[in-house]
Parts: C-alpha cells; structure tokens; sequence
C-alpha cells in the first residue's frame, strides 16, 4: 500500500531531518577541516615528541621554568587588563546608556581603536609613550617628573595596549547589555521608593550580570591571545613573554612541532579554564539572585 | 517618546554636577587623549622629515611614503590585503549564510552541539589552533600562498558570519517562506525570489565586518602567509619587528597607510550596521 | 481550476515526539463546501491545516484529492491557495507583485499574469493601492491582499488560517462577509481554521470541533449549536453553565437531575438510567427568571443591551449563568428556570 521510502523520508522528516539540512554541509565541512581537525592533529602532534615518551613536550614545558613561567605572565597581563576593561565600562556606559547628542559618534569614536588592530597600537605607543614622545613631553614640561616614565618594552606598554584595543570591545557590549534591560524596570523600582543605588545594586546589576560574565570572557579571550604587542610595545624575552611568543618560539624557531602543539594546547586548556570559572560563577551568582525572589 | 524627553533635562543636570559623572568623563577624555596621541604621533612622525626630541618634527615631507611604496611593495602588498580579503568574504558568506539559515529556522538533533561547534574557533585564541592549522597545511602545501591564508581566515569568519546573520534570518517571518511555497516557488525560488531580498541588509553587514576583521586579522595570517601572500598588517609588523634596518618614520608611513584603509573600511561599514555590532553580536546562548 | 470531486483526509495524523497533536483526523469535503475547523488553541486545527497544506509532514494517514494522493506531494506542487494569520506578505514586492507571484511561478504568459492580476485586485477592490509595499497598507487592506495572492492561482482549494484573528471587531464583522461572498462567487472550497465559535457557524457550511488533537463532532452550524456531541463541544458553542449532577430517574424522553439545591429536568443525549452522573448543560439565555424554578442569589450583573446578563449562586453555592429582561439588583433573591428540551444531559466523562 504504502510505498516504503516516502514513509521512511516521513519518520526523519517529523524528527526534524530533512535534505534541507545539507545546507549545512558546507559551514559544517569546513569547520571540521579547518579547525577540528588541525586541532586532533596538534594534540596527536604533541604526544609524540623526539624523546620523553608520550607526555615529553609537555614534561619539557612545565619543567622548564622559562616555558612554564609564560602561563603566569599571560595571566598577569590579561586578568588585571580584562578586568580593567569591563569594571571601567560599567559606570560609563551606565552613564551613558540614555539618550543623547554625540552618542553615535562617541561610540564610533571608540570603534577604532577596535579596527586598528595590535600592530598599529603597538606602532602609535612606541611613538607616543616612548622616552622623547608627546606623553613624556607633557609630564616633565608640567613638573610632574624630571626623567621620563618608561612606559614602553616593559610590562606597562602591553597592558596599556590591552586597555585600548581591549576597552572599547567591552564598552560596546556592555552598553549593549544595559540598553537591552527594560528601563522602566528601574522607573518600577523608583517608584516603590529605591534610590538610584539600590536600583543598580538591586535591580539592573542582577539583570547585567550575565552580560558581565560574558563581556568579560570575550575580552579575557582577546587580552589572553595577546601577541604582537607583546613582541612590539612588551619586553619579549622577559616580563611580557606570553604564551604565545612561547609556542612561536617552538614551531618557528627551534621547530620542534610536538612542543609547539603542546603549548598551543595549554595555552587552550588555561584559557578554557578561565572562562568555564567565570561561566560557573555566573550561573551561582544567577541563581542566587533569582532564587530569593522565588 | 514624551518620557524620554521629560527625562532628558534632569540627566544632563546629574552629569554636570556630580562627582561620580566627573569622573567618568574625566576618564573616556583621557582614553580619547591616549587614543588621539597614539594616532597623533604616526601620522606626525609619518609626514616628518626629522623627529628627534622636539613637540614636532623639523620639517615636513612625503618622501617616506614615497619610500614605503617603493621598497616595501607597498603596492603588491595591497593588492594581497584586498585579494585575500574579497576571497574570504565570499566564501564565508556562501558558506555561512546557508548554514546560518538551518540553524536558526530549523530543530533537529544535535543542534545545540553544532551550535557550539560553530562558536569554539570565535572563543578560541586564534594561536592555538593557528598553530597546528599552519602545520596541517604546510603539510598538505597550502600554506606558503594565498590559499591558506584565505583558508585560516575562513576559520573564525565562517562561524562570524553564522552569528552574525543568524537574527537577520529570525526576523524574517517564516510564514513568508511558507506563503511563498504555497503560491508554487520551489525552494531554490524560495531563497532566491523571496530570502534573498530580505537578507541583503544582514548579508551586507556580515560582509563588511568580515571584511574588517580579515584586514585586521594578525595571528593567522601571520602564520600561514609565505613572502608572496602576507597582507598589509603582516607586512607592517615584520617592517617593525626588523627595527633599526628601516627607517622609523617609514614604518609609520606604512602604519598610516592601513590605518587610512581601516578607517575607509569603517566608515563604509558604519554606513551599514550600529557600531555595536562591529564587536559581535550581542545574543546570550542559543534557545 | 483542478476539477475534483472530493477531498479525503483519511485517520491523518502528526506527532511531535511523544504527543499527538492531531490524532486520526477523517474527513470527505465536496467540492464547493465553507468547512470550519473550530477549537481552543492547541486543539491541533492548525496542525491539521498544515499538514492538508503540505507545510508539515503526516505521521500516518493519507490525503487524497479524487483518486490521487496528495500527501507526499511538496507543498508547492498541490495546488492549494493559503491565507496566513499573519498575512505573510512579501515585505519587498508591492501589492501587484505579491499577487502576480504564484503566477509567475507558473510561468505563465506575461499578458495571462497581469490579466489575471489585475482581475483579482479588482475583486478584493484595492486597485488604487496597486503599486504600494505591504507596509502602507492598512491591516485590512493586507487581508485582503493575502486573500488575492491566495485566489488568483485558482485554487482546488483555499486553506485560511485565523485570517481574522488581528484585526479590530468592526472590520472583522466586515471580513467575513466579504470572504464569504468570495468562496460563493468564485466556487471556491474552503478550509478555514478559527477559535472564534461564533465565526465559524455564521461562515462554514460544516464544522469540525477539534479538542486535544480528536475530532469531537462534524456537523452543520444548526446541528451543532442545538445538539452538541459532548460536554466539551456544548462548552464551545457558548453552553456556559455546565453543572455537575447526579440522575434521579426517567420520564419518556426525559431525566430528572438533582445536585446541591437545585432540581432539573432535561434532554438525554445517550441513554441514562438513575444514579448517573452527569453533566447538565444550558445557556444562559436558555436559564431564566420564573416562578417554581432553583432559587439563586444574584452576584453580578452586565448590561447587554437588551437583556441582562446575570452571575448568580445557588444556595450551595454552585455559580450559574442566566439572562434577564428586568435589572435585578446583586444580593437579590430570584428563582430561575429552564425549559426540559434546551437541558441538555450529558454522562460524565472519566478526567
């Protein structure tokens, strides 16, 4: 009666499968190839060093002081400079959230330093920040100090290239979280008699976390891959020798592959740490938050 | 509209008076000095033909543009960026807005999974793969030409360009593309009469801020161009890694030449798309 | 137009997952009938619309147009026109162009498509707003809109899908009238889906009352509204006052009911014998104030024009619903009343 391959088409069709989903493929295939598999590849790769047996690049790496003192150099680098960025966006943009004149342009302004990329603010920092730049200029020409600040190929200038690359991303976001809260959530809460403190701490800080944690994670993300900064404006061979001058170091240099691919998965491992750290914390704070008002 | 306006008033009185607003002010001015004299002093030093320990340069010149353009083959070098660029826009678009497409009109199993799937090469530091990307494809000799660049490239773009058109596509009610199937249109007539028009604004942002971001794009370029296939960016930072062979104020010539072509970029993408948008889509987990 | 003689739904069926939400649904409609599937939301009428569409898979069951079947057809390919609740305009073609798309998707002649285009404008009258985007129009202009792109194609048959459900009271007054006189001038068959009861008896030829994704009664307007299969379709069609009782005895045709303070005599509809429970349905304008009836105390009372609706209680306090010439006062005590033929008396269903 009924013929098989149109009941059988039917049965997927009602889970949901269809030839639409080869749509997919593309996206999917590409995917696979361009990163999944590279990445298997590297951490096969890293398992099978000259010597040391299987975990040897990863003995090499965490043995070697020089290699593993790079994790706590990127650390040091991206937490302070992520956590700048977000805990210095959220007075502003809270500031800033309503309407008014200018904001479109502000918020172009502060798109650029987004689209100039490291390299360029690495340039400009050199220039500006340097011993005989503008910066150190104004300093001793206003008396604040007599020799110049040295603000550049040392731990200051990577820092400051975060913040300014690094800012305006988590500017942008939590800006976009705040003026996704419904406003006349605080208006209710004004009217049931709370000041604008209680407001923010009660109502919209609760609401913002998320967005928080996760502007946070995306500019943790970007301050952690730090690495042309940290060559240019940073002190490469010492206090800014991230991680990932570490693993260049290994595949470009010394090409010793298995290690290269033993730090680039360290340097993911640590990094996904963090932010499954955050993300667990965001989701006690939440329910913390949610679970008292029932 | 009315309680905006009412409201107006009173806020802008808060921020002059007080001290908190005063010091968030105070702040975005003095990340705008840094921004305007990190800027600033390549422009200036890029047109200055001595700039030793003064406020400006002695005097003025284009020559070092002139020498940018000559010994650093400025001019191939842009033709690479642009090349290399226009290649991965193209196929991420392709390969992105079909796949963007299923995911956000249709459930089926493991959609979550691939949804994750499509978001990790976004979360990840692009060294980490980048890394063992290159060596897959030295291995496979891609790498060294422009075909690998182009393919490290599509790595975080493809999964940009899903997220990025994923709420265009939501907008679209899907009762239009029910409507249209019931007035005869077969699926590809589907996509190309009636999804396809609609799309057009989402396909152009996605675009443009692909295009931005593979201008920009350091890491991966980085370590897959061979000397024949490095964009601008790459080019600027081994002219600044090699100090000291160059002239510093060519470097800067260089750095004003993509800076000039970064802003030309944004202001055509902000034409487009809010600024906001610029730095990812704001969208809490999928569901 | 296809010529066809019949459209059989055969026991169609779809689930999604575990649930069924549209079980067994069996239904013949000739060519030219107004059929209204009718139910609360989540009934599963617009699961069954999709699914005769095309839009939605069958998980069993067959539909047939005469001798061929339709269900394995893509919905593109079964000839069928639709209305959606929300118009579904496409947002970037005017208001010809939106019309003049299914007939470019047939590829007819030019000259055809814009005779025919033009044709169907005219009779939902929106000629003057031709070359306008769906987004100048007003939402009964849209409507109408959605009904012309649906029609030109003439269509074997016409799926409409709440059409009304967002427009304001007076224009949806209007639009039935206007949809009705289109599937009368241009013979058309139509499956119009609606919550609204009220609609669907004033538009459909028949009606299908859907419940939990089951078919509970197919009938005309008259058959439903008098004689409603169940306890669930008489709650639909406007049967307010559902009171749960216990039968006492039979006399002929009739049964006597008895609950807390108040005593009824109705209209069987299966065969009951003493001690049954049931459930005694009535509406509220057959509930009225008279002598030797229930006595009951008035709680609330909403002017309707001519008459009074009043929310009143029986001393044990079951709440009833009645209609009313006079305006009794709230804490008023009437006596109301019913004729035994408009009780209707239904068994008690186990859940």
């Amino acid at each position: 009666m009924t013929p098989d391959r149109p009941a059988w088409r039917h049965r997927l069709a009602e889970r949901g499968i269809d030839r639409q989903l080869l749509l997919l493929l593309p996206a999917l295939l590409a995917v696979l190839l361009l990163f999944i598999y590279p990445f298997g590849y590297g951490l096969g790769l890293s398992f099978q060093p000259d010597h040391g047996g299987v975990l040897g690049a990863y003995r090499d790496f965490f043995t070697d002081a020089y290699q593993r003192d790079t994790i706590g150099t990127t650390l040091r680098l991206s937490l302070p400079a992520a956590l700048l960025n977000v805990m210095a966006s959220v007075p502003i943009a809270y500031r800033m959230r309503g309407r008014f004149r200018g904001k479109r342009t502000l918020t172009i302004v502060l798109v650029v330093p987004i689209t100039l990329g490291t390299v360029l603010t690495a340039e400009g920092l050199l220039n500006f920040l340097g011993p005989t730049g503008w910066f150190n200029r104004t300093l001793m020409a206003a008396g604040l100090t007599d020799t110049p600040l040295r603000l550049t190929n040392n731990y200051w200038g990577v820092f400051l290239s975060l913040v300014i690359t690094g800012f305006p991303f988590a500017f942008l976001l939590i800006l976009s979280y705040l003026s996704g809260i419904d406003p006349t959530l605080e208006r209710a809460a004004a009217t049931l008699g709370a000041g604008w403190w209680p407001r923010f701490h009660r109502i919209t800080l609760p609401l913002l976390a998320p967005g928080l944690a996760t502007t946070f994670c995306l500019t943790f993300v970007l301050a952690f891959s730090v690495f042309p900064s940290a060559v240019l404006v940073g002190d490469p061979a010492g206090a800014t020798r991230v991680i990932s001058i570490a693993a260049y170091h290994a595949a470009y240099e010394t090409y010793d592959y298995p290690l290269a691919s033993a730090i680039a998965v360290v340097m993911g491992a640590v990094e996904l740490a963090v932010v499954a750290a955050v993300l667990g914390l965001r989701s006690l704070f939440y329910t913390g938050s949610t679970g008292g008002k029932g | 509209m009315t309680a905006i306006s009412v409201a107006r008033p009173r806020t802008r009185r808060r921020l002059a008076a007080s001290p908190g607003a005063w010091l968030v002010w105070g702040a975005v001015t003095f990340f705008f000095v840094m921004l305007a004299g990190v800027i600033g002093s390549v422009v200036v030093s890029s047109f200055g033909s001595h700039w030793f320990d003064t406020w400006l340069p002695q005097g003025w010149t284009t020559q070092w543009y002139r020498q940018a353009w000559q010994e650093f083959t400025l001019f191939d070098v842009l033709v690479v960026t642009v090349e290399v660029s226009l290649l991965v826009v193209g196929i991420s678009v392709l390969v992105g807005v079909p796949a963007s497409y299923v995911l956000a009109r249709r459930s089926f199993p493991g959609r979550r999974l691939l949804y994750l799937l499509f978001l990790l090469p976004i979360l990840m530091p692009p060294i980490t793969y980048g890394i063992p990307l290159a060596t897959v494809l030295y291995k496979y000799g891609f790498a060294g030409n422009m075909s690998g660049v182009v393919m490290a490239n599509l790595v975080p773009s493809v999964p940009f360009v899903i997220l990025t058109m994923t709420p265009f596509i939501e907008q679209v009610d899907p009762a239009i593309e029910r409507a249209a199937r019931m007035c005869g249109a077969r699926t590809w007539q589907v996509f190309l009469r009636i999804l396809a028009p609609l799309l057009i604004p989402g396909i152009l942002a996605a675009s443009i801020l692909v295009l931005v971001r593979t201008v920009g794009m350091f890491e991966l370029t980085f370590l897959t161009a061979g000397p024949d296939s490095q964009t601008l960016v790459v080019a600027l930072y081994y002219t600044m890694s090699a100090a000291g062979i160059r002239a510093q104020q060519s470097i800067d010539a260089m750095a004003v030449v993509y800076t000039s072509m970064m802003l030309i970029l944004l202001v055509v993408a902000l034409r487009f798309v809010n600024p906001t948008q610029l730095v990812a889509r704001v969208k809490e987990e999928p569901e | 137009m296809t010529a066809f003689r019949q459209l059989r739904l055969d026991g169609v069926t779809r689930r999604f997952g575990d649930r069924a939400a549209l079980s067994g649904l069996s239904l013949t409609i000739d060519r030219g009938e107004f059929i209204a599937l009718l139910g609360p939301s989540g009934c599963g009428k617009s699961t069954a619309l999709n699914c005769l569409a095309g839009l939605l898979p069958l998980s069993a069951g067959g539909i047939w147009q005469d001798d061929q079947r339709l269900d394995t057809l893509p919905p593109e390919r079964r000839g069928f026109g639709m209305v959606f609740q929300s118009y579904a305009l496409f947002p970037h073609l005017s208001v010809r162009r939106n019309v003049a798309f299914g007939l470019q998707m047939r590829r007819l002649p030019r000259a055809d498509v814009r005779r025919r285009t033009d044709e169907a404008i005219r009779l939902v009258r929106l000629e003057e707003h031709a070359t306008k985007l769906p987004a100048q129009l007003s939402g009964g202009q849209q409507q109408r809109v959605a009904i012309a792109r649906a029609v030109v194609l003439e269509p074997s048959l016409v799926l409409m899908d709440e059409p009304l459900s967002n427009l304001d009271a007076k224009l949806r007054l209007e639009m039935r009238t206007e949809i009705r006189r289109l599937h009368q001038s241009l013979g058309l068959t139509t499956v119009y889906v609606t919550h609204d009861q009220e609609e669907a008896l004033s538009m459909a030829d028949r009606l299908v009352v859907l419940r939990e994704g089951r078919v509970q009664q197919v009938g005309t307007p008259e058959e439903l509204h008098t004689r409603p299969a169940n306890r669930h379709v008489a709650d639909f069609m406007g049967y307010r006052n559902l009171l749960p009782l216990r039968v006492t005895g039979t006399h002929g045709g009739l049964v006597a009911v008895e609950g807390p303070g108040l005593t009824l005599r109705g209209t069987p509809a299966v065969p009951l014998s003493a001690g049954d429970r049931v459930v005694a349905a009535i509406r509220p304008e057959d509930l009225r104030p008279g002598d030797d009836g229930v006595p009951v105390t008035v709680e609330v009372v909403e002017y309707q024009g001519r008459e009074v609706a009043v929310e009143a209680r029986t001393d044990q306090g079951v709440p009833v619903h009645v209609r009313a010439v006079d305006r009794p006062a709230p804490g008023d005590k009437i006596t109301v009343r019913a004729d035994p033929a408009r009780v209707l008396v239904f068994p008690e269903e186990a859940s």
